[in-house]
């Protein structure tokens, strides 16, 4: 906390006022759908931001939390006929409690080893997912309907929708900030500086870990839930290995390990594919990785980490 | 209850086939500076690591204050007060100084866990921390991103962050390593200091910190106890002699 980081700092509630207050006009501005979808993968990176950037722990599983939740959620709205709200809180649920699992597996092993453990039974879900035939295989969960929220408010309105959206990725988002900035976070970051140290100071690290595993996966679940009842589809996509890359690019690509980096990764990443997928179709995956290697060569702090190093040089001079 | 906070009991460790430490029974009276001595890969850190449980013996037990601690986990070792450094300086870079103190002071708050409340909550114990720097001579520094600090500077504040845990012993891992002169007087003063109602087991190479600072010396090597006993009578040892004589390392001994 020197200097220049508390300026950074004091400033951070203006940033989050201003950013609230663009959330509530944008969808009058920018067509809805694509927002819910940028704050879709945005609560999603930033949930996989939790777990690498202050825990530093690369899972290379996250889609599966993603997935999973978004089958549970459409399969509770549609078949079992709960109302929206009560589909992600089971969607978000089962991800956690599939994170308590995963973590539970992957934390005894650290590094390349936890990645490919988190890895491994990612695919074990996708797998299932193409198998089982609740989940409707290669077409997914389709025809989800948005509902009522507690029954009352018609989400089937594009606006309502959104605002649903983003009190939740509002809520999310506080989740990951405060603990973040909390006791608990303060032992993680320390866990993630120097493991050793913390275990010589007592701590057992493992606990730590396995708890932020699971936040982290309730909260991709969260955005999972969520993204189903957006699009009225599950999708197997989301379950597929491309989705745990995509949020990799995306956190490092807005800044790996700030707060908002993730959020502007993935709606970069997302108005990218919007933009690239009409005009040179399979192409977009070529210019995703050109995009990927020019940021880990040219700018590793990420966007958003790069602009707080500028920020804070200019603040020393 | 025994004169001894630390006893080791025929501790042995293999490393597939390579015995880094054999058969080895250490004392450690309470509220001496035990120094652990001994020339390059006499295995005085794998002894480090054994006692604090960082890694696991092939063969012996380890007891602590009478209680056997052979197969605990290191973290509940740590809990009871038996705190380790390392040979690097454990320290957590990019955090401030105050933060790091403030690391080992938390867990005493019982909110490690605590992920929905505010890290202000911690702020309460920042006077205790400012005490704890004031000891080492760091306040000016409370401040100050971990990574920015001079080196000695890293080590008196790993010496503020155990002292935290108020543990009833301390291991210091080469606690004048890669220091001037200047350094080095400051750091012995300061495990001096804190070594009051304590139990310090170091390993070092600076023999003339040793001969000035502890109580009682053990010579490893090659994984065995060569000698054991004050510095005078280590020094006339002529097996502890040849020992630093006939290695490479008789430089390591006396710079």
């Amino acid at each position: 906390m020197n200097s220049s980081e508390t300026f950074l700092e004091s400033k951070l509630p203006l940033l989050f006022a201003a950013l609230f207050v663009l959330g509530l006009i944008a969808p009058f501005a920018v067509y809805p759908t694509f927002l819910m979808k940028i704050l879709c993968y945005g609560l999603f990176a930033c949930a996989f931001n939790l777990l690498l950037g202050f825990a530093g722990l690369l899972s290379f599983g996250h889609a599966a939390f993603l997935g999973t939740a978004g089958y549970v959620c459409g399969l509770m709205v549609r078949d079992v006929g709960v109302t929206p709200e009560v589909g992600i809180l089971a969607g978000t649920v089962s991800a956690g409690l599939l994170g308590w699992l995963f973590g539970w597996l992957a934390i005894k092993r650290t590094g390349i080893y936890f990645a490919m453990i988190t890895l491994a039974l990612a695919q074990m879900v996708f797998f299932l997912a193409i198998q089982i035939k609740e989940t409707g295989g290669e077409d997914g969960l389709q025809g989800v309907p948005r509902g009522h929220l507690f029954g009352l408010l018609d989400l089937s309105d594009n606006i309502a929708m959104y605002y649903l959206v983003f009190a939740i990725f509002c809520v999310g988002f506080f989740i990951i900030y405060r603990t973040i900035h909390s006791p608990f976070g303060q032992i993680l970051k320390a866990i993630r500086e120097n493991e050793p140290r913390a275990i010589s100071l007592g701590y057992d690290v493992n606990k730590f870990k396995l708890i932020a595993f699971i936040i982290s996966a309730a909260l991709a679940g969260m955005a999972g839930a969520t993204k189903t009842l957006v699009f009225q589809l599950a999708s197997l996509s989301d379950v597929h290995w491309h989705a745990s890359g995509e949020v990799v690019l995306m956190t490092l690509l807005g800044g790996l390990g700030t707060i908002l980096g993730p959020l502007v990764g993935a709606a970069t990443i997302v108005a990218l594919q919007t933009q690239l997928a009409d005009s040179v179709g399979s192409w977009v995956t070529v210019i995703m990785g050109a995009i990927f290697v020019l940021c880990v060569l040219s700018f590793r702090r990420g966007m958003v980490g790069e602009l707080q190093a500028l920020i804070k040089r200019s603040g020393v001079n | 209850m025994s004169d001894f906070i630390l006893e080791t009991r025929g501790l042995t460790k293999d490393f597939k086939g390579f015995t880094a430490v054999s058969d080895v029974n250490l004392k450690v009276r309470r509220g001496h500076i035990h120094a652990l001595i001994g020339p390059n890969g006499a295995g005085k850190t794998t002894v480090f690591n054994l006692v604090t449980k960082f890694l696991p013996p092939t063969a012996g037990t380890i007891w602590f204050k009478g209680e056997d601690i052979t197969r605990e986990a290191p973290a509940v070792t740590a809990r009871r007060g038996f705190v380790r450094s390392f040979q690097i300086s454990a320290t957590f870079p990019h955090l401030t100084v105050l933060e790091n103190v403030r690391i080992g002071l938390q867990r005493k708050l019982g909110t490690e866990f605590h992920f929905w409340k505010s890290e202000k909550s911690l702020n309460k114990l920042n006077d205790e921390a400012m005490a704890l720097l004031e000891a080492v001579d760091l306040t000016s520094f409370a401040e100050t991103v971990t990574a920015e600090m001079p080196y000695g500077r890293k080590r008196a504040l790993e010496i503020a962050t155990t002292l935290a845990l108020e543990p009833d012993m301390m291991l210091l891992d080469e606690p004048t390593q890669g220091m001037g002169h200047e350094d080095i007087a400051r750091v012995v003063e300061l495990i001096r200091k804190v070594s009051a109602n304590r139990t310090i087991l170091m390993v070092e190479h600076n023999l003339s910190v040793v001969a000035n600072l502890c109580d009682r010396i053990t010579v490893l090597t090659r994984g065995s106890v060569l000698a054991e006993g004050t510095y005078e009578e280590v020094s006339k040892n002529p097996k502890v002699l040849e020992a630093y004589v006939g290695s490479d390392n008789m430089n390591d001994a006396h710079h």
